[in-house]
């Protein structure tokens, strides 16, 4: 035997039809050789990076709302600083005394300039342009629109130029479009899916077609269709789960590079889109499904073609 | 055996084509009866090969009935047929030996595919190669072996899960004459401990090599009985329960 070692024996006995390491020679392989394991492999990784990215997108946008959920902003919009400082004053007085705020603070000017200096200038914001005073604020419970509704009313009262956001409002198109990146992934990964079975399909029929006569003999000695299958389905199998195991290793290595790339971004968006365990289970899970997909596609390819005789 | 008594296989009216042609076969009708010799003889293409294709189950007949160990195999699903491949031992004329497996294989062949454990299967591949004389090329493949040696492999296949019944396409063709008469004997002796066989042979000679078997004979696609071994039943042949 030149196929040695545990795994090997241990799909061989798993499969075997006959319940011997020589029934397993029944089809000749060739193993490594042949373009089945590369094929697998492919699949798997661009599947794994196609998955990853899914749960990773899915994580950041978990993240993003649960962060933005009960976040809100208070802008007030007075083009005299006076009054705006006046008005923003009286925001905050209001926020402290307001049981249904759980946290609020003041936007330093120092801080709105850098985020609007790259659009305006430096030094542009200092007169110029009047810019808002902002608070963000966190509710204790959901920034709905009936909550902020009601902070936005008592606010009119005491600073006719507060208004009150939703801090995820602006990020809806963002969400929206994670949601479209999401299905697209897993239109990949479906994709993917039938295309390792539609090579795996072909491959099971060319090594049938290269074995006809073998399988004609065990046929005429009374094999059974079932028999038969096994002995490709294993064949096959082997295969996949060589494949898979690199595959996934592939994958695995592509997602890491990738997360790391995303993660130099330093993004504070980017942050939440890390993978969790049960991801890494999942994408784990990937290469298994590749196998099961693999076998039953031969399965079903040899027993369809053993049917055709008597 | 309770489910063939009398019979082991029944022709009625059997006619076979290939395609559009015309029959191969016409009007076929005999019985075999268990433990019985028998040779199968005409002339090259008059139709041995197919018949004995019909018998082994590796074609289905284009009109009439064929019963075997007591069922309409006609009839019957195709998941049942693997049972009745089971109870047969063939010998292909083109020997149909696995080309990537041993001669050793080769022979366990029929013994694996019906379960048998690995433990139980060296010793009689070992004895059965043995046998037919090739204990020094267990491990040779179908190629390196010659027309005789493979001959020699495909007999042993045949009768090594000790069958009820024996289908053999011209098993001697290959091997000299004192092969031929060896290879007989092994058949013969399968045949005592009750065995059917059928040989298919365009070798008149071989008919007198066994005294007590019977003969058909095929010509241009129908079947005549010269001893009358089909129209009138042989004496019944008792299977011998003793291991050889
Ligand atoms: N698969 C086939 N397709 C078409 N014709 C066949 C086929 N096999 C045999 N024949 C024809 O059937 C006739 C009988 O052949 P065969 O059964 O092989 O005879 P034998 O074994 O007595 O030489 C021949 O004329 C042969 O050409
Ligand atoms: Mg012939």
């Amino acid at each position: 035997m030149t196929r040695p070692g545990a795994l090997n024996r241990a799909i061989v006995r798993g499969f075997s039809p006959f319940g011997g390491d020589r029934a397993a020679r029944l089809v000749p392989q060739a193993r490594l050789v042949g373009p089945m394991p590369w094929v697998i492999a492919i699949m798997v990784a661009l599947t794994v990076v196609a998955a990853a990215g899914g749960l990773a997108l899915q994580n950041m946008a978990d993240t993003a709302r649960a962060e933005l959920s009960g976040g809100v902003t208070v802008q007030v919009i007075e083009a005299f600083p006076a009054a705006r400082e006046r008005q923003a004053g009286a925001v905050m007085e209001a926020l402290a005394n307001d049981a249904k705020i759980a946290t609020y603070r003041r936007v330093p000017e120092a801080e709105l300039d850098a985020l609007l200096e790259p659009w305006l200038g430096v030094g542009a914001t200092d007169a110029t342009v009047p810019v808002p005073a902002l608070i963000d604020v966190r509710l204790r419970g959901v920034a709905d629109r009936a909550a902020i509704d009601d902070l936005q009313t008592r606010l009119l009262e005491i600073a006719p130029d507060a208004r009150v956001d939703a801090q995820s409002g602006w990020l809806q198109p963002v969400f929206a479009a994670i949601t479209s990146l999401q299905w697209l992934a897993i239109a990949l990964v479906v994709l993917l899916a039938l295309t390792s079975a539609a090579a795996v399909w072909l491959a099971a029929r060319s090594a049938l077609g290269s074995n006809r006569n073998t399988i004609e003999i065990v046929h005429l000695l009374g094999g059974t269709d079932g028999q038969i299958a096994r002995i490709f389905q294993r064949s096959i199998g082997y295969d996949a789960v060589l494949g898979g195991v690199a595959g996934l290793a592939i994958g695995v290595a592509g997602v890491m590079v990738l997360g790391r790339q995303f993660a130099a971004l330093g993004s504070g968006m980017m942050a939440g889109g890390g993978l969790t365990l049960p991801d890494w289970l999942m994408l784990a899970g990937i290469p298994v499904a590749g196998v099961v997909i693999a076998v039953v596609t031969a399965r079903l390819t040899v027993l369809a073609s053993v049917r055709r005789m008597l | 055996m309770s489910d063939f008594d009398g019979e082991i296989v029944a022709f009625d009216n059997v006619g076979l084509r290939y395609g559009t042609d015309g029959e191969v076969l016409r009007d076929i009708s005999f019985t075999l009866y268990p433990g019985s010799f028998y040779f199968l003889t005409g002339a090259s293409g008059a139709g041995k090969t197919s018949l004995l294709k019909l018998l082994y189950l590796a074609q289905r007949p284009s009109r009439g009935a064929i019963r075997m160990f007591g069922s309409d195999v006609i009839t019957l699903p195709r998941a049942r047929l693997p049972a009745f491949r089971r109870r047969l031992g063939v010998v292909f004329q083109d020997f149909r030996l696995v080309p990537h497996l041993s001669a050793f294989d080769n022979v366990a062949l029929p013994l694996r595919v019906s379960g048998m454990p690995e433990s139980d299967v060296a010793k009689p591949v070992a004895d059965m190669l043995d046998w037919v004389g090739l204990s020094h090329r267990y491990e040779a493949r179908p190629a390196t072996l010659s027309g005789g040696e493979q001959q020699r492999v495909a007999i042993a296949r045949a009768v090594i899960g000790r069958p009820d019944m024996l289908v053999a396409d011209e098993p001697t063709g290959n091997v000299d004459p004192e092969m031929a008469l060896k290879l007989l004997r092994l058949f013969e002796a399968l045949n005592r401990l009750g065995t059917t066989v059928v040989v298919a042979t365009h070798d008149v000679h071989l008919l007198k090599k066994v005294p007590d078997s019977l003969i058909m004979r095929l010509d241009k696609g129908r079947l005549s009985d010269p001893t009358g071994a089909l129209r009138y039943p042989p004496r019944a042949v008792r299977r011998e329960s003793s291991a050889p």
